[in-house]
């Protein structure tokens, strides 16, 4: 298994490496200069080429990327232009914001879709399941970032119960609870979608294994049903809705840049956007490469876990 | 199966749970005599030497000061770190005199030497700190050739050639003074270390969430009311308008066309306007295509219906402009201009006249930017108003950074209109910058329509070389005249600045500048 895991990080290497390449040059050839954003108005070409200069862009393309490389392998990730302060610190605590904001939905699209899922599958046509399949397909067809902005209108407008954004209160405040009340909103915004999609999945994947021969073996040896559906159902089901859980991590890191909007979660996805509006090369790059040593990771951590679980796979 | 319910009921509980907890700090308001402003973006850095955006500038004008400043509610200089100056005949060497006794918030005192080294480290590229930059508006100072330290505290300024926009330059974010002490100590760092002489010293700076300033007692101008400002970046319109209905702010700048009624009709806030030195126009292309032609550049003047565009689109956040000057430049303003009146049967026969009649344009449109207001509902209307009078408007719309890389070097062989909009410290920037001959992009200017007068040219110029203010406005008058008649732009919109502030808010007032001065704010 380590061997698997270490040829699967290497595979990744390579990967990171063209995918530097390709942010360098997409950002080249998308029109606009970071002189140009600095300067609005003010960018007149002689203005232009001066702050260039003085932003060390003046240099060749090649040149550029072979001192961007060079500095980076040595853990310099260089300095943003547009928050003037060095790429690693700011894409770091970006980072870390976003792990929050997404682990949360995560674990709540995984717990709150598989106990969906499994009821639902169980009380198959009973009232129950069909609220269930009600509010999963409401969930799904909502658009994110209006169901956002109404949960702000509700919860922080109407009700004043939880705050409207950001992640700490601005005075007093940045202990747990203080995150927690900052995090409910978002998170839960953030998973409706996730949530859904891993209990159509669960409940379809149980329906097909409570008709399997040997869930009727296991009841005629007389096992109570909890045990029955708990182990034998539910731990095969697992399977085939792992992977699915990994793709929505995928999904809801790429959400996360709408919901982070919303509701101004200082996260690497809004951070993303505004540095490629304003051009800053330095910035994409260093948050680019994070979210794709992360995708890789998590994929990595889908299939080592599928490995674990799936007693088929195990060599 | 009881168990799956026990869980499900269990998770409920749990949510709930939280929501209990939580609830308690959320509905607490905002602590009393600390105000917090809602703000458009995260600022780039507390140098003011080293930042361009308005959004910053609403943080560093209350933690520095310049030599001069705006006097409140206007656009004119008055004393601030200088009690007085005094201009040579020549208009090439200004000397100002330093207030005594002014501290930076680092403990170091304000002396000539300190004014000296802001203005070397801008525009000096030897000079050892230079490289804490870049300086990205240094122009703004480029005529000064030389500042030299007289005494403690006399500075003088060599210009190379008479500059009349010196002083209200001065006045500009550009011109606040910075602790040389605190450049030395944090070097490329002192962004986010700033010292300066203003009203609130530097707190804290936390990455996108809040930055804090308190106040400072030793304030040479007397301490400000407020114990502390803090400003939170809130880059979603409805997300900031949401957080102020919900307490968590008491300011906001910048409320969307669309929620200003929500906070006017309401008791709990107070809505602010003011109009600014701000101007929204259409470049037209002087130089090739019907527009080349003055009548049909006059004609698109009278056929877009500007009153329904301010009232409609931008739902009265503006009001239509005359000519290029805005009037917050109230001294050089000439009040006798009127707005093109919307006309369409005129702007028809002037285009029959000039035998355009169903010309095809093309027109650039950008999806926002800095001034820019709602550019695209704007473009759209502006497109079927000239649709009315049989011309074919042809829409491209660019992301902002893109459309300057396409507007900036010139509308040649591209297009026909492009939207832009500016907002500037003195008259003179502007048209200075996009009305002459000598401002045509390949001469490294902003007239990007090719227009051309060489009576404009020589009123700019004369304007810009005296020092005498009532000549100035005289001269900057008549252009005003001869750049309306041959209407080189469409001009069509002066923006008012809004915010909105909780009722527990006193005393605060926009300023023309589109600063946000916070000295005499006070919250109950």
């Amino acid at each position: 298994m380590s061997s698997y895991i270490a040829k699967r990080l290497l595979y990744a290497v390579p990967v990171l490496f063209g995918l530097t390449i390709i942010v360098f040059l997409i950002m080249a050839m998308i029109p606009g200069d970071p002189a140009t954003a600095i300067l609005g108005s003010y960018a007149t070409p002689e203005n232009v080429e001066r702050l260039n200069r003085q932003l060390g862009l003046d240099k060749s393309l090649a040149e550029q990327y072979w001192i961007w490389l060079g500095n980076m392998l040595q853990g310099d990730f260089g300095r943003s232009y547009s928050l003037n302060r060095p790429v690693l610190d700011e894409v770091l605590e970006r980072f870390g914001a976003t792990l929050i904001l997404a682990g949360s939905a995560l674990l709540l699209c995984s717990i709150l879709g598989l106990l969906a899922g499994v009821y639902s599958a169980v009380r198959q046509f009973g009232w129950g399941d069909r609220l269930i399949t009600l509010f999963v397909l409401i969930g799904i067809s909502l658009p994110s970032f209006w169901l956002g902005l109404l949960l702000i209108l509700l919860f922080a407008v109407e009700w004043k119960l939880l705050p409207a954004s950001g992640m700490y209160a601005i005075y007093g405040g940045g202990d747990l609870p203080d995150l927690i009340a900052h995090l409910t909103l978002p998170a839960i915004t953030l998973s409706v979608v996730a949530t859904g999609v891993i209990a159509r999945l669960t409940r379809a994947s149980m329906l097909e294994i409570l008709r399997q021969d040997y869930i009727r073996t296991a009841r005629a040896k007389g096992l109570g049903e909890r045990r029955v559906i708990a182990r034998h159902a539910f731990k095969s089901a697992l399977v085939s809705v792992i992977p699915v859980i990994g793709i929505q991590a995928g999904f809801v890191l790429g959400g996360a840049v709408y919901i982070e909007t919303v509701f101004q979660w200082p996260g690497i996805g809004r951070m993303l956007v505004q540095a490629i509006a304003t051009r800053d090369i330095l910035l994409v790059q260093g948050g680019v490469l994070i979210v794709a040593a992360s995708y890789v990771l998590f994929n990595l951590l889908a299939d080592v876990l599928q490995h674990k679980l799936d007693p088929r796979l195990k060599t | 199966m009881r168990r799956l319910s026990r869980m499900l009921t269990a998770a409920w509980l749990g949510m709930l749970a939280v929501l209990g907890m939580t609830s308690v700090g959320a509905v607490a308001q905002t602590p009393p005599n600390v105000l917090i402003v809602g703000q458009i973006a995260e600022p780039k850095s507390l140098d003011p030497h080293a930042v361009t955006a308005v959004n910053d500038f609403r943080i560093l004008m209350n933690v520095y000061d310049g030599l001069v400043r705006y006097k409140d509610g206007t656009l004119q200089v008055e004393p601030a770190l200088a009690e007085s100056w005094t201009i040579s005949e020549d208009g090439k060497t200004y000397t100002f005199k330093l207030r005594d006794g002014v501290k930076f918030h680092d403990g170091s005192a304000l002396t000539a030497e300190a004014v000296k080294f802001n203005f070397d480290r801008m525009l000096d590229e030897n000079h050892p700190y230079h490289e804490t930059g870049p300086f990205p508006l240094s122009f703004f100072f480029s005529t000064i050739e030389n500042v030299t330290a007289k005494d403690a505290l006399t500075v003088e300024f060599q210009l190379s050639a008479p500059y009349a926009p010196f002083l209200s330059n001065l006045a500009y974010p550009t011109g606040l003074i910075v602790s040389p002490e605190m450049v030395k100590q944090h070097g490329k760092d002192f962004g986010r270390n700033p010292s300066g002489t203003g009203a609130f010293k530097f707190a804290e700076w936390e990455s996108n969430a809040k930055v804090v300033v308190v106040r400072n007692d030793d304030y040479w101008d007397g301490a400000p009311k407020l114990e502390a400002v803090v400003y939170r970046p809130i880059t979603d319109a409805n997300t900031r308008v949401a957080e102020m209905l919900s307490g968590g702010i008491d300011m906001m700048v910048e409320v969307p066309p669309d929620n200003v009624a929500t906070f006017a009709d309401d008791a709990t806030f107070l809505m602010h306007e003011q109009a600014g030195p701000h101007v929204w126009f259409l470049i037209l292309n002087a130089k090739e295509g019907p527009l080349a032609d003055k009548r049909v550049r006059q004609a698109v003047n009278y056929a877009i219906d500007k009153t329904a565009l301010v009232n409609n689109v931008l739902q009265g956040t503006a009001e239509v402009a005359a000519g290029p000057t805005p009037p917050a430049f109230s001294w050089a303003y000439n009040d006798s201009l009127q707005p093109y009146p919307y006309d369409p049967e005129k702007a028809k026969s002037l285009i029959k006249e000039a035998g355009h009649d169903g010309a095809e344009l093309t027109f650039y449109v950008t999806e926002g930017g800095s001034g820019m207001l709602d550019p695209i509902p704007m473009g759209a209307a502006i497109q079927a108003d000239l649709a009315k009078v049989g011309l074919n408007v042809k829409i491209e719309t660019y992301e902002w950074n893109t459309f300057l890389g396409k507007v900036n070097p010139g509308l040649e062989g591209k297009a026909d209109m492009a939207e832009m909009a500016w907002m500037t410290n003195d008259p003179d920037t502007l048209p200075y910058l996009a009305l002459r001959t000598d401002a045509w992009p390949d001469k490294g200017g902003f007239n990007s329509g090719y227009y051309s007068n060489p009576k404009v040219d020589e009123l700019l110029e004369a304007a810009r070389s005296s020092t005498d203010q009532a000549e100035r406005a005289k001269l900057y008058k008549q252009m005003q005249e001869i750049v309306r008649e041959d209407a080189p732009w469409a001009f069509i919109a002066n923006w008012k600045q809004n915010a909105a502030t909780s009722s527990r808010v006193e005393g605060f007032a926009l300023q023309p500048s589109f600063f946000l001065i916070l000295r005499d704010v006070t919250k109950n």
